[in-house]
């Protein structure tokens, strides 16, 4: 395991015991520990996943194979902003299809990936409750209902990276 | 204990509260199908081929292999309603299998099969898309075919709390799921100690061992290799089971006829160097007490283990015998000793070994293990199973086959040297020779009880002349770790432990006919015995072939040409790419 460096993002083995002992150090708080991993990391790592099962006394097949039973958790780096669409029935039915080809045209990643710059992840979700506005989608925690394809660039250019000089994409 | 009454198709059992509704079936003499269910497991409930009809109930059919049963139950298992629920299951879990049984090496022994007989399932009623197919045939020991897997999560059980090595775990949801190592890494990539318990344990075909039986027969049908077989002490006790004889007949010289008319020039026993082991490792266990050496000694014959103990127990490397296991001493001296006596080049040897074990296929492999020229000692690893076939390729009646003994001197063996095929059993033969060589007196009553029996660890304290020896025997890696814990936490004041990857020891083995449960692990384990018993000689020390060897060939126990061809060394090896850097755990 690495150690603490001046790398925020890379979660260190002392974060991470942080976050078990939080979390209680005890096999059923796992999902819970694996949710404010990724609330503190953007996902799951399989360094976190060795040092959580070694600090909890289960195999790291165990670990593994629980956050990867779980959609909503993400054991590789993740966009800075993810795109989630539904695709249960009502949106389905309310033409769910033409917006997921609308956010592939205008990202040019499929429901799976993530741009090359690190921006967007765009995935196909189960209902997120939404069906009042279908079709709709999520980028991060904000709703968008009642879509057409062509609303697309313009919701996706609020999340666009900065393109200034500075590099943070600020 | 407070009984319980069930009524099950009208049955009325009484049962011991806490039984399951599937325990209350088998009282009452009912069959009900199961695939994900191991008889001393806690219930898994994958599977839902158990479902069964509870009257009163909310109506939902139940998996009787997880549903308790309940005083004044009413069950039914043979309704309409439940044959069909069922035979769904079964037809939704063949939509997802590759179906290609006459090319599975299950077919015929497959319980997914027998159980879509039994339902009377004789069409695909769903047929779609099939989920991506993983061969892993990184392993030098195991094939893992996704294809053939049911999800039932029998290997995940022991491998993760049976063997606690954890290699196997569902990865992924639903459709996607596989069963498969972390992050769906091949088996040589993640820790596995190619035991073989998974094959033990998986229903269908989706487990089972690399096969050498091509290249066997490529040797034996190539006039200018000599081509000589060991046999280890489990295999006996248990390959008539392959040919519908009850788990634990004894057909030793059946098998020996067998191997015979597979085409095999000499046919030997690894009991010989079962015993050869004894010399080694007796010698080198009373050394390390009269030298203070690294105690407790830990038995080495078992390749499950060793690769278990590189993986998480580095720190303990140095309380490791040195000496090879007997498979390993048998290779080396097939192409020194044995060569030499033959007039045969080592190279012309080509040397087989039938095993009870998977992991014997990796152990074989490793490249310590030549001591002649790069040559393999052990060019060829068959489990018990893979025998049997090629006895059944080759035509061979095994029932009716007549008794034929083994081939001189490489087939001369003890009783001492046949009960290392269960578990304690190398420690109670190791007992009877130490004991002898440190008192000078005879040994009237060899069979040291204590260190018998199916159970996980087992102690004992033996009076040998002023020592009194302190020895444990585990089998089972779980068990393993329970007494390795032991000796880290400085708790354990044991001389010498014995420790057999597979539970019941290699009777138990990863390479032994399927089922194996402890019905018949406990019949196997009999049938050792009895074949301890029925020998003339029981003591390792006094098999003439063994003295024979030292006079003409290695001098004496623990002899530098002994050390050379008859002990190895062993390498710690990373549990995951961050762990602590391999150079800080090397051996003290």
């Amino acid at each position: 395991m690495k150690s603490c460096n001046s790398d925020c993002c890379v979660p260190c083995e002392a974060d991470i015991v942080a976050i078990v002992d939080k979390c209680g150090r005890t096999e059923c708080n796992l999902i819970p520990i694996l949710h404010e991993l990724q609330r503190s990391f953007g996902y799951i790592s399989d360094e976190a996943m060795e040092t959580v099962a070694a600090e909890l006394g289960i195999t790291v097949s165990q670990v593994h194979g629980t956050a990867t039973f779980y959609t909503l958790l993400y054991t590789r780096p993740q966009g800075k902003n993810i795109i989630k669409i539904c695709d249960s029935p009502p949106c389905h039915l309310q033409g769910s299809k033409a917006i997921q080809a609308a956010i592939t045209k205008a990202l040019g990643i499929e429901p799976g990936e993530t741009t090359l710059d690190g921006n967007f992840t765009f995935e196909v979700v189960s209902c997120m409750g939404l069906c009042g506005v279908a079709p709709a989608i999520m980028v991060n925690d904000d709703v968008y209902g009642n879509l057409t394809a062509e609303a697309i660039p313009e919701i996706l250019d609020k999340y666009a990276a900065c393109s200034c000089c500075c590099g943070e994409g600020c | 204990m407070d009984n319980i009454n069930v009524s099950i198709d009208g049955i009325q059992v009484s049962i011991p509260k806490g039984s399951t509704v599937l325990d209350a079936a088998r009282a009452a003499g009912i069959y009900i199908p199961t695939l994900c269910h191991m008889d001393g497991h806690k219930p898994l409930g994958a599977c839902r081929v158990c479902l069964v009809e509870i009257e009163g109930g909310r109506g939902a059919l139940q998996a009787s292999c997880s549903f308790p049963a309940a005083d004044g139950m009413v069950v039914r298992t043979n309704s309409r309603r439940v044959h069909n629920a069922r035979k769904a299951v079964v037809e939704l879990m063949l939509s997802a299998h590759r179906q290609d049984c006459n090319a599975c090496n299950r077919t015929l022994n497959c319980e997914l099969q027998d159980i879509a007989k039994r339902l009377g399932i004789r069409e695909n009623r769903f047929e779609g898309e099939m989920p991506p197919r993983i061969m892993d045939t990184s392993s030098p020991s195991i094939v893992r075919d996704s294809s053939k897997c049911i999800l039932c999560r029998r290997c995940v059980e022991v491998c993760q709390n049976v063997q606690t090595v954890g290699t196997l775990f569902a990865v992924d949801r639903g459709f996607d799921t596989v069963i498969a190592p972390t992050a769906k890494k091949e088996l040589t990539e993640a820790v596995c100690v190619a035991c073989g318990q998974c094959v033990l344990a998986c229903p269908v075909g989706a487990l089972y061992e690399k096969s050498h039986i091509d290249r066997v027969w490529e040797a034996i049908d190539d006039p200018d290799k000599h081509v000589i077989v060991q046999t280890a002490p489990a295999v006996r006790v248990a390959i008539g089971e392959e040919f519908g004889l009850p788990a634990g007949s004894r057909v030793t010289k059946k098998m020996v006829a067998g191997l015979r008319r597979i085409g095999f020039d000499k046919v030997f026993d690894t009991d010989f160097t079962a015993d050869l082991t004894i010399l080694e490792e007796g010698t080198e266990f009373l050394g390390r007490l009269k030298n203070n050496g690294t105690l407790p000694m830990l038995t080495s014959c078992s390749p499950g283990w060793i690769n278990f103990i590189e993986y998480f127990y580095p720190e303990l490397l140095p309380n490791l015998s040195t000496c090879k296991s007997p498979q390993q001493m048998f290779g080396a001296l097939a192409k020194t000793y044995y060569a030499e006596k033959m007039g045969v080049k080592p190279e012309d040897i080509y040397s087989v070994s039938i095993m009870p074990c998977t992991a014997k296929k990796l152990e074989a492999g490793r490249e310590e293990m030549s001591v002649v020229n790069g040559l393999h000692d052990v060019d060829a690893v068959l489990t018990t199973r893979e025998a049997a076939q090629m006895m059944r390729e080759a035509g061979v009646d095994f029932v009716n086959l007549p008794d034929e003994p083994f081939d001189e001197p490489l087939g001369i063996a003890t009783g001492a040297a046949v009960i290392f095929g269960a578990t304690g059993g190398v420690m109670e033969a190791a007992l009877r020779t130490v004991y002898e060589v440190v008192t000078g007196e005879t040994l009237e009553n060899v069979n040291f009880e204590a260190v018998r029996g199916l159970e996980g660890v087992k102690e004992a304290v033996v009076k040998i002349g002023d020592i009194e020896a302190k020895v444990a025997v585990a089998s089972g890696l779980s068990n393993a770790r329970k007494l390795m814990d032991l000796i880290m936490e400085g708790k354990a004041d044991y001389h010498f432990i014995e420790i057999m990857c597979c539970p019941g020891g290699c009777l138990g083995g990863g390479g032994q006919p399927i089922p194996t449960n402890d019905e018949v692990r406990k019949a196997r384990m009999e049938a050792i015995y009895a074949e301890d018993e029925g020998l003339p000689i029981r003591k390792s020390h006094e098999n003439p072939a063994i003295r024979t060897l030292y006079e003409e060939f290695l001098g004496e126990p623990n002899s530098h040409k002994a050390h050379q061809l008859l002990h190895t060394h062993y390498t710690p090896k990373a549990l995951w790419p961050t762990d602590v850097p391999l150079d800080e755990v090397k051996t003290k």
